[in-house]
């Protein structure tokens, strides 16, 4: 059984998307433009959903989440909001083991080769050839 | 009475501080007086490491930042890519010139003095072994001496540990961010006498084993190399 990452989006605080990377050449290719709305409009429904949280739960605003997995029967999508903002999207397949790993992992390769890059701008499209190379042979390698 | 006591009160607490603090003063003199430690096995402060025992660890990460805001914060004051380089080579200049006669104390005992190395091939191992050791905890790649030239020497590194984490953008791929370590380097030739000047150059091929493979080149005087002898 295949386990499989198919794609992988960062989204900055404001809701822009910041990266997008596929990891599997069979997926149908989308248009720049429409990975742009989908950036958006999940931004916008992690918001909706983090302020649907019953108040009776006595939950305080901080601490309320948003959406953190939508699963399909050909897909699952996995989202981790950092505490600055920033959301990384992964899309998995819909029974993948370990995804929080892959995620974690993820998030250490940025805080490394994005973060620790004097070259880029917070917030900005990445284009970090580090960040790239060492996502690749991660994702090829597990 | 309710007033008066405070008034009791009010002056008692300052005697007491400046009693504790009479109580400190004489203390001071005596460590004053005492001058350099110096314990039992005869080591001074500048035969120890910074941190106290072999095993610690300064952050990666820490360094990481500091050293990409340096870059950030030469590149907001520089006008191109060779400037960036100029000050960042400026930046490593006086910590070569602090390393050199550390790391010839700590190699040497009292009844074998370590040398300052006064020719080039010693200076260039000094440099590729004891001091890339001291820095990154393992030796440069290679030494070549150029053919085409007798004042050019080259040392090579096939991953600069200040380049791990830094990508340079397409529009500025000249751009070899270890022109500190190659300042570093300056300051130490510079140091021993044999005045060079030392570039960064990135020689590693995209896709290859070692992207981030960096030459450092070393272009010594006229004088230190009619010193050396003929080839």
């Amino acid at each position: 059984m295949q386990q499989v990452v198919y794609s992988l989006i960062i989204i900055n605080k404001a809701g822009g998307l910041v990266y997008n990377r596929d990891f599997n050449n069979a997926l149908n290719k989308v248009s720049v433009n429409d990975l742009l709305v989908l950036a958006g409009t999940f931004h916008g429904v992690h918001a909706i959903t983090k302020s649907l949280t019953p108040s009776s739960l006595g939950i305080p605003s901080y601490q309320r989440t948003g959406i953190e997995v939508l699963e399909s029967s050909h897909f699952r999508l996995t989202c981790f909001p950092t505490f600055t903002g920033t959301k990384f999207l992964l899309f998995t397949e819909p029974h993948q083991p370990n995804v929080d790993v892959i995620i974690r992992k993820v998030y250490e390769l940025y805080a490394d080769y994005v973060t620790k890059n004097p070259f880029y701008q917070l917030e900005m499209p990445i284009r970090c050839e580090a960040f790239d190379r060492h996502l690749m042979t991660y994702m090829r390698a597990r | 009475m309710t007033t008066a006591s405070p008034a009791q009160q009010g002056p008692t607490p300052l005697a007491s501080s400046s009693s504790i603090q009479q109580q400190r003063l004489p203390q001071q003199p005596p460590q004053q007086h005492a001058g350099l430690r110096t314990p039992s096995n005869r080591k001074t402060i500048y035969d120890r490491n910074l941190n106290r025992t072999r095993t610690a660890e300064l952050s990666r990460a820490s360094f990481a930042y500091l050293f990409g805001e340096m870059v950030g914060y030469a590149q907001k004051r520089v006008t191109g890519i060779q400037d960036l380089e100029r000050r960042l080579n400026e930046a490593g200049y006086p910590l070569g010139q602090r390393l050199l006669p550390l790391l010839l104390l700590r190699s040497s005992t009292p009844t074998h003095p370590a040398p300052r190395p006064i020719r080039i091939l010693p200076l260039l191992q000094f440099i590729a072994h004891t001091l890339w050791r001291h820095l990154f905890a393992r030796s440069a790649d290679s030494i070549e001496s150029s053919s085409t030239n007798n004042h050019e020497y080259m040392i090579s590194d096939n991953e600069p540990l200040v380049n791990q984490y830094i990508s340079v953008p397409k529009e500025m791929s000249q751009l070899n961010c270890a022109a500190y370590v190659a300042g570093i380097i300056e300051g130490v030739c510079c140091g021993v006498g044999c005045k060079a000047g030392v570039s960064a150059h990135n020689a590693g091929e995209q896709g290859g084993l070692w992207p981030g493979k960096t030459v450092f080149l070393i272009r010594f005087d006229e004088d230190v190399v009619k010193r050396e002898g003929t080839k």
